[in-house]
């Protein structure tokens, strides 16, 4: 049951994104939806609407880049909790290191490995 | 038209020419693409899920598991857009491609590959952040500005 809704609500925030670049007159590139998906999905963290969505859908909510915003927010505002205002500095990227660090060292060493094609 | 378009105001001159550029464009076929981007979409959380489920039976709690599923995740993807098959994927999928978590790593390995000949250090160093900075930028700001608020307005 958790992949049939993983899948569906997956699906979905996909659609959305290529709704935008489809319907829109707005030149909206790949990049403007990954910038707005990780900040949309930190703003609806912070207005507590993200984490029911994690709730029921599992993986569906957090592979996508919402999911990414989510986690920024959530660990900024646990940072908040446990230590004030400096929280707000360290909680955040705290929350992410493995997304970001896996992006980096991995990323880094498909580009010496790999060659483009074509 | 009767007016000479020279002496349209220039502001009228840019929507008319808008108009004529959208009515030349070709149509994205809609449908096609969302459910594209629905299918792969969808498939790639199925598989974080998978993953995900993988780390919970050998028992790591949620959020390491939710961790260590990014880090495979974007393994994966570094991986195939290595070999090529990540960018194939993403022509047939669009959004598909680009929204999960895989998308944002081949996103930074892509460019990152293209621009290998100016360098290890501006070369591939910098292109890895041609959009994951801007992902990064947006996202710490944002999560950085709601935290301060959350701190002033509601004193936990």
């Amino acid at each position: 049951m958790i992949f049939l809704k993983a899948f569906l609500v997956g699906g979905l925030l996909c659609v959305v994104a290529q709704l935008l670049m489809d319907l829109t007159s707005y030149k909206i590139t790949p990049a403007h939806i990954l910038v707005g998906f990780v900040a949309g999905g930190a703003l609806l963290s912070a207005l507590g609407l993200y984490q029911p969505l994690v709730n029921f859908a599992g993986a569906g909510a957090t592979v996508p880049l919402t999911g990414f915003g989510h986690l920024l927010a959530q660990g900024a505002m646990e940072g908040v909790r446990q230590k004030g205002a400096l929280g707000a500095f360290t909680g955040g990227v705290a929350a992410t290191a493995a997304g970001i660090t896996a992006a980096v060292v991995f990323g880094y060493l498909a580009a010496l490995l790999f060659r483009p094609r074509g | 038209m009767t007016t000479h378009w020279d002496s349209l105001p220039g502001e009228m001159q840019k929507r008319l020419y808008q108009e004529l550029v959208n009515q030349v464009k070709p149509r994205p076929p809609v449908l096609r693409n969302a459910g594209a981007a629905f299918a792969v979409g969808g498939l790639i959380s199925v598989l974080g899920q998978l993953i995900q489920n993988f780390f919970l039976a050998r028992g790591l709690t949620l959020l390491d598991a939710g961790a260590a599923t990014a880090a495979t995740l974007v393994f994966l993807a570094a991986l195939s857009t290595g070999l090529g098959l990540y960018d194939e994927l993403a022509r047939f999928a669009g959004a598909g491609a680009i929204v999960p978590i895989t998308g944002f790593a081949n996103s930074m390995v892509a460019p990152a590959m293209e621009y290998r000949t100016e360098g290890l250090v501006l070369g591939v160093g910098a292109r890895l952040f041609t959009v994951a900075g801007p992902v990064l930028v947006f996202g710490i700001f944002t999560a950085w500005a709601v935290a301060l608020l959350y701190h002033f307005l509601l004193r936990p």
